[in-house]
């Protein structure tokens, strides 16, 4: 096999990985912190492609992106954040907050509702054909000679870089600050947060926000780089993206951007130098092995009960 | 400072607290003894709200704050050691210091810091440390240090001495008597008798949810009925 295919592959892993890893935190942070799945949060990620269309039209029209392209995209990028941090917040108070204290079943059952409430609310609001937004960034970077390189796309090149950058600030935020000290907290024994004088409630309201506006930053790197998007993406993407955490261990920060990497970069691999139909199978045949042979995955803790 | 009026409490159907009244004057050392399940966790649990007081009043500082949410009590001016220490294993030393400071902010936190490390070197000898690989002794300074730093009017501490060694109970109990001397007022729930009824300046036994009997520590100490039931007839 030659180099610069194997090269390649790598390179397209460590996009598709860094995209993973983002949207793996909100799974990972949530079910740290109050020990559900949110079956809803792929689907927050596409409310996040559509945002991003949507701001980027409004953006046009208003003549933003005739007169910068970066300007525009980094307004985008941020409404898209702060809109989509709504909508992961608004999910977690309107169907998963008055369940709290019930059984475990029941926020799981409310949260494969609130996938499909936003699938078809998107769907209605939207139409059910293919989104697409014009690509902005161009340019390419390549390595190596006229018929054996490597090539990362400046998306491509974009979404590496900001995806490391927000997970480098997550990790901050997280080890350095109240807040993280808080959610860290909360994580680890709710009551005694609260009998310190957390307001836990609060910690997770701001959990659901982070884990959306993670998501939010994967969905308009995605949008900018492809282009092309539907209501049915965040199916997919979120079980992907569910497969990462678990496999570096779900509850873990750390683990959800190395289960991302990892998992980007096998399916990268396996689809370019063996099967490119098989490249779903490949994931969720990999959760399963994670789930009967290393259920606390990578860097995960073996399981504990939350109430 | 503290006073739970006829408060009575359940586990769904299951009566944990039968018309318990309480008072505990600024500066004193009151003492909660009582067999295991006899409802002394619960009665430090109702001042938090969990479970909430089905009937009766619990007053502090002249306040009514039998409705009040849990993560309020502390802003008040409780803090709690509760049963099984319950620090936060993942966290260093220092961190779960810090986590006491919720009510008063991080402004002193160094100072409230050093004054804890006073209290307890072990603490500061082990402030980098992850709390969840300290002994059971060191947990509960931990504990109680993580509780000061809120700078609470009233702490409580929920059986402090169970399953420590005597050295570190003593040292436990010492602590005690200079927080107190510090001018915090405690409530100290404990099996220990013996050790908390020399301690406190008053005492109240509880007996399967209800208050037994109540006095002077050395009165306590001196009734036969305590002696015989808590103090293993001897001393
Ligand atoms: N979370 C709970 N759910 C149901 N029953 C409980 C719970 N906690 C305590 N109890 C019951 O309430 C009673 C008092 O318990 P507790 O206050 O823990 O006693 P103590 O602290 O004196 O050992 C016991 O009968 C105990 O079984
Ligand atoms: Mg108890």
């Amino acid at each position: 096999m030659d180099w610069h295919i194997f090269a390649q592959q790598l390179v397209n892993g460590l996009v598709l990985g860094s995209i993973y890893g983002l949207i793996a935190i909100g799974y990972t942070m949530v079910y740290g912190i109050i020990g559900m799945i949110n079956f809803a949060h792929g689907d927050i990620y596409m409310v996040s492609a559509y945002l991003t269309a949507i701001f980027l039209a409004i953006l046009t029209m208003l003549g933003v992106t005739a007169v910068s392209v970066p300007l525009a995209l980094v307004v985008v990028m941020l409404l898209t954040i702060m809109f989509t941090a709504l909508y992961g917040w608004t999910v977690e108070r309107v169907a998963y907050r008055p369940l709290r204290g019930s059984t475990r079943l029941a926020p799981l059952i409310s949260a494969i509702g609130m996938s499909l409430v936003l699938q078809n609310y998107v769907q209605i609001s939207q139409g059910a054909r293919n989104q697409g937004i014009p690509s902005l960034i161009e340019g390419t970077l390549r390595v190596g000679g006229e018929s054996a390189y490597v090539q990362i796309t400046t998306v491509q090149l974009l979404i590496v870089v900001v995806s490391f950058v927000a997970m480098g600030i997550l990790t901050y935020i997280i080890h350095k600050t109240s807040l993280g000290r808080q959610c860290r907290a909360t994580q680890q024994d709710r009551k005694m947060a609260n009998i310190l004088g957390i307001n836990t409630d609060r910690v997770i309201s701001m959990v659901f926000l982070i884990g959306a506006a993670m998501a939010a930053i994967a969905g308009a790197l995605v949008s900018f780089n492809y282009g092309s998007f539907d209501f049915y993406i965040g199916f997919v993407t979120g079980i992907k993206a569910f497969t990462a955490a678990v496999l570096g261990g779900i509850g873990s920060l750390p683990g959800a951007m190395l289960g991302g990497l990892i998992l980007g970069l096998s399916e990268s691999l396996f689809s370019g130098l063996i099967n490119t139909d098989y490249k779903d199978v490949f994931a969720f045949a990999l959760l399963v092995l994670v789930l009967i042979f290393r259920p606390s995955g990578l860097l995960g803790k073996p399981e504990v009960e939350k109430v | 400072m503290l006073e739970i009026r006829d408060v009575s409490a359940s586990y769904g159907p299951i009566q944990a607290l039968r018309d318990i009244s309480i008072t505990i004057n600024r500066g004193e050392i009151v003492t909660l003894i009582g067999a295991n399940g006899a409802g002394k966790s619960t009665t430090l649990m109702t001042l938090f709200g969990e479970p909430r007081a089905s009937s009766g009043q619990i007053l502090f500082d002249g306040h009514d704050i039998t409705h009040v949410q849990m993560h309020e009590v502390a802003r008040l001016g409780i803090a709690q050691s509760p049963e099984g220490r319950r620090i936060f294993p993942a966290m260093t030393v220092e961190e779960n210091l810090i986590m006491g400071t919720i009510p008063v902010g991080t402004e002193h936190a160094g100072e409230d810091m050093a004054k804890v490390y006073e209290l307890f070197p072990r603490l500061k000898e082990r402030r980098g440390q992850r709390a969840g690989t300290m002994s059971g002794g060191e947990q509960q300074m931990l504990a109680i240090g993580r509780a000061l730093m809120g700078r609470p009017k009233l702490l409580l501490l929920d059986e402090p001495s169970l399953g420590l060694a005597p050295l570190i109970v003593k040292r436990i109990f010492e602590v005690i008597r200079e927080i107190r001397a510090a001018g915090t007022t405690v409530f100290l729930v404990e099996q220990n008798a013996f050790h908390a009824l020399k301690l406190a300046d008053r005492g109240y036994v509880l007996v399967n949810g209800k208050i037994h009997l109540s006095g002077s520590g050395e009165e306590l100490l001196t009734n036969p009925e305590v002696r015989n039931a808590y103090l293993g007839g001897g001393h």
